[in-house]
């Protein structure tokens, strides 16, 4: 496969690529053939390419087997898209606490490199790329690219603004740099195998190709599944895929893709027009899993975790989870982030300690809304989501909590 | 951010205001231009944009073009749309461009603001009261003007490490911190010296220097200049003062010829700090910690005050006499200090002149630091060459005075500030030689000195300075020098009266510049002393570039020789 590639002209993967519609498998699902022409190969400057094997949006487990399962399938990709985008140097991103996958993906680079599959010359082609494993230190923001880009220049991973740091033109090392998910690159192995324009018809229209479901929480059976986009629905998957709910209890909400996805309420109806023309009017179980229908429900289909809550759940309690996770995981950098996660964490924590208040809905609501789209990266917007949609699809949760902690007036007086 | 295509400007709409302004240059200044404030933290003009702050969030659109034909999209009236970017842009990274459409005030922006204001001021312990910044804090003047007034916040503050020790001359309260990361911008940009660094995560993080190190480079105290907020805090001036009371003048610091421009607080004439004044042709906004501390001269222990004849106290009108009658038809030397303004140079060469006297003048040099901290410690060697009084470059001590006192050439002394006894002068060779000394501090040579009269500091008095680059700059009196004492000039125009009565000259710093800018080849033609008040006046030097100048390459400076590569 591989070898018969490195004959080609670099730019025919791209442009299979860009024909397959590829999007990213990372949580944004921006097209990956088009991500690639935005890099600046006039520079002069060497290109880089960087797998983004920092997988932590919380409800995500998809990189994780591919690594563990078939690194190879994840060198074979890279191999090929370090080849499309003239990349001598490729790294893989790998979080901390993925010790036995970096140790799995060194032993996998050993022998690849043993067989001539990278490093010098590949295959006798005369091209060569070095593909490095670099482990990262435990930090959710690491995820994100340029945050990501710093930690492996060895500083703090603060993202960096955009403009001027755009990847593609001032990456790693103010070079020209592709980061991709470890499912993405996976994916270009299966687009060159089959040709840009057979991918394409995999999955719908815009939705191509496989996509790696992790689904967890209160189901029967939980785990990750691979489906075409588009082929199932929330329902098939939670009730036929999944086994159902445990005995007895019912749907309460779903978070379709990561925590920083919006959350889904159980009795919600959707409606609208899609991006072809017609009409849905969808229950949450009707939901097409893919890029678009989650999407046109009003949250992301993200990076493919979908965390099912029953009627057990406390819906303030999940609140404060994701928001500890998000005060504990933000990097500081830029204000609005770095005091406002905090801030809605000491909230919803106080609010599940007893001393909630009937405000702290509207509380939570501003301060997400002050969040959201004012900071240097996406992480905003990730912890403010949640929240978001949280208060607002579940007010009466958060206004009965309140009510039924019985507190003495006085107690208002915090601290 | 300093536009670096010169001349080129752009047209932008701000505030619905066409406006022209210099290409290249980003929002925040621009809209500083036309006197609109975009409030912001971290953005600093001299130092890299981080945009961590989010305090110059405004809103932000540029004409709307075709994607695919590239054509502008017109709307009904035939004008091109206007497309708005939908999230607020953070000014301060924003460059301006043709067309460009920018909103300082709308409701999106005011929310903005309200909302960065509430999120800095959460953890903040608002210690106001006992706080050195109080009434030089952004936060307090933001809160004030872009704040909502009140906090919705209930509960428990973030509890950062109090009163740490960063360095020698820099105290750090963490919990005031915004996490602005300008102090760590400044190490690493300008002092290169890489100290500090943010340790902790999220809303913990904790300014702190690497372990093991310390700042304490020589600039350090400019990290407590450019906080926004009183989390670094100078430890001289720590509890001192309410800088409300200080009173701020410009004046020149004296430490080298860089002639870093500088603000003198002070409160009913005592001096409290000195801090830099910004002048992008000499210093940036910059300057060093060890000329900070020299307005502590202006109080210490060795400063002469009263005149004195044979180490009597006497009036200074007697003193002035006496000096006089010791300095008449002798043969006279004059000993120059380049700390002397440029109108007493040129006083100083009129009375040589008139009594035929010799002349030495006296440098003092150090190690260049490639920054402000120029290898010549003196403010003003280049105004002894441009007043006349100085035609070779001091770079040797005074062994040609000794050589000459010994030969017997000399009989007497005019000494201004310099000791000669640390310069290369033996005291025996000074023994029956009559010593006028004039000057600020008493040592050696003030106490050996016939008449001392005791001048003032050049925070006490006005005059020029021409730094290492020709620039002339004036500085006013920032505070009133002690009782009874007068100016250098004055001094020195009583002096040359009493020696030569034809010679009319007016100790009027005004009338002086008259007559250095009145020949025909004065570079300083058509300058007067109100224009080297208001700003640096450039002078021609390249008379002097074969000099030896000691100035090695730095901040807003290159050597002469390496002036002349270029050209």
């Amino acid at each position: 496969m591989l070898k018969k590639f490195l004959k080609n002209k670099p730019e025919e993967i791209g442009e299979e690529v860009l024909k397959s519609g590829m999007r990213g498998r990372g949580g944004a699902g921006f097209p990956t053939g088009m991500k690639w022409k935005f890099l600046d190969r006039k520079s002069g400057k060497p290109i880089y390419l960087i797998c983004n094997a920092d997988e932590s949006e919380p409800g995500t487990f998809k990189d994780r087997q591919i690594i563990h399962k078939d690194p190879h399938q994840l060198i074979e990709g890279m191999m090929l898209s370090a080849f499309a985008i003239q990349a001598k140097q490729a790294f893989i991103y790998i979080r901390a606490e993925f010790f036995e996958g970096a140790k799995i993906l060194e032993r996998a680079i050993a022998e690849a490199k043993e067989k001539g599959f990278c490093g010098e010359n590949i295959l006798g082609s005369g091209y060569s790329c070095d593909l490095v494993v670099h482990r990262g230190a435990g930090a959710y923001i690491c995820g994100e690219e340029t945050g990501l880009i710093e930690s492996l220049e060895g500083k703090r991973p603060n993202p960096r603004i955009k403009p001027p740091y755009f990847p593609a033109v001032l990456g790693l090392y103010q070079c020209p740099t592709i980061v991709n998910n470890v499912e993405t690159l996976c994916n270009v192995k299966h687009i060159m195998e089959m040709g840009g324009e057979e991918f394409s018809k995999i999955g719908k229209p815009n939705n191509t190709g496989t996509r790696i479901w992790c689904v967890s929480g209160q189901v029967k059976n939980p785990g990750y599944f691979e489906f075409e986009c588009g082929d199932l629905t929330l329902g098939e998957m939670i009730h036929d895929v999944c086994g159902g709910l445990l005995p007895g209890r019912s749907l309460q909400a779903v978070i379709p893709g990561g925590s920083s996805a919006k959350v889904l309420r159980a009795d919600e109806r959707f409606k609208g027009t899609l991006k072809d023309g017609t009409d849905f009017d969808w229950g949450i179980e009707d939901i097409p899993l893919d890029f678009d229908g989650p999407m046109a429900a009003g949250t992301m289909s993200g990076s493919g975790g979908i965390v099912v809550m029953d009627n057990t759940v406390d819906i303030v309690e999940a609140m404060a989870n994701v928001n500890a996770f998000y005060a504990h995981e933000s990097c500081g950098q830029c204000t609005p982030c770095r005091e406002g996660s905090l801030w809605m964490k000491k909230i919803t924590t106080r609010m599940c300690s007893g001393d909630a208040r009937e405000e702290d809905a509207d509380l939570l609501l501003s301060v997400a809304n002050q969040i959201e789209g004012r900071t240097i990266c996406a992480f905003g917007e990730a912890a403010a989501w949640p929240t978001q949609s949280f208060v607002k699809k579940f007010r009466k949760d958060f206004v009965k909590k309140a009510k039924s902690q019985k507190r003495k007036k006085d107690s208002m007086q915090l601290i | 951010m300093i536009s670096k295509n010169k001349g080129e400007t752009v047209s932008i709409v701000l505030d619905g205001k066409e406006v022209e302004v210099p290409a290249g240059i980003n929002l925040v200044d621009a809209a500083a231009l036309f006197k609109k404030e975009i409030p912001h933290y971290c953005y600093h003009p001299q130092l890299s944009v981080a945009g961590n702050c989010r305090m110059c969030l405004i809103e932000m659109g540029t004409p709307m073009r075709d994607r695919g034909t590239g054509e502008p999209v017109l709307n009904e009236d035939g004008i091109q749309k206007i497309g708005w970017v939908p999230k607020p842009v953070i000014g301060c990274a924003t460059t301006v461009s043709p067309g460009m459409h920018v909103k300082t005030i709308s409701d999106k922006v005011t929310d903005c603001r309200e909302g960065i204001m509430e999120f800095l001021l959460v953890n903040h312990p608002l210690d106001c009261p006992i706080c050195d910044q109080a009434g030089e804090c952004r936060l307090q003047e933001f809160a004030t003007d872009y704040g909502r007034g009140y906090s919705r916040y209930v509960e428990r503050k973030n509890v950062k490490p109090k009163r740490t020790r960063l360095g020698p001359r820099v105290t750090l309260d963490d919990e005031r911190c915004i996490l602005c990361s300008r102090c760590i911008r400044f190490s690493q940009e300008v002092a290169k010296d890489d100290v500090l660094g943010f340790v902790d995560r999220g809303s913990y993080s904790t300014l702190a220097c690497f372990p093991g190190r310390e700042l304490e480079n020589n600039y350090s105290l400019n990290t407590v200049d450019i906080c926004p907020v009183g989390a670094l805090t100078s430890t001289d001036f720590r509890f001192k003062m309410r800088v409300w009371f200080l009173k701020e003048a410009p004046s020149i610091c004296t430490e080298s010829s860089a002639g870093c421009n500088i603000l003198v607080s002070s409160r009913e004439g005592e001096i409290h700090r000195i801090t830099p004044k910004r002048n992008d042709e000499i210093n940036d906004s910059w300057m060093t910690d060890s000329g900070r501390v020299l307005y502590k001269q202006v109080r210490s222990d060795d400063r002469l005050l009263k005149p004195q004849i044979r180490q009597e106290e006497t009036t200074l009108e007697e003193a002035i006499s006496s000096a006089v009658q010791t300095l008449k038809g002798k043969k006279l030397a004059v000993v120059g200090s380049c700390n002397s303004t440029l109108e007493e140079f040129y006083l100083l060469n009129r009375l040589t002149k008139a009594v035929k006297a010799k002349k030495y003048l006296r440098g003092h040099f150090g190690e260049d630091d490639g920054i402000l901290l120029s290898a010549d410690r003196t403010p003003n060697l280049r105004g002894s060459l441009l007043s006349g009084f100085s035609s070779v470059y001091p770079k040797d001590n005074l062994s040609k005075l000794y050589n000459d006192l010994k030969k017997g050439t000399v009989d007497t002394l005019l000494v201004l500030n310099e000791d000669l006894l640390s310069s290369g002068v033996e005291a025996e060779s000074l023994m029956g030689v009559p010593v006028v000394y004039m000057g600020t501090h008493a040592h050696a040579t003030s106490e050996i000195a016939e008449v001392t009269i005791p001048t003032l500091t050049s925070f006490e008095k006005r005059g020029t300075f021409v730094n290492r680059s020709f620039f002339a700059q004036g500085f006013a009196q920032a505070v009133p020098g002690p009782a009874g004492l007068l100016p250098d000039t004055h001094i020195l125009c009583k002096l040359l009266t009493g020696l030569d009565e034809e010679c009319k000259l007016s100790p009027d710093l005004s009338l002086i510049w008259k007559n250095l800018s009145s020949p025909p080849k004065s570079p300083f033609k058509g300058m007067t002393f109100t224009d080297a008040l208001r700003g640096s006046l450039k002078i021609d030097g390249s008379k002097w570039d074969e000099l030896p100048f000691v100035e090695k390459k730095a901040l807003h400076f290159e050597s002469p020789s390496k002036i002349a590569q270029n050209s």
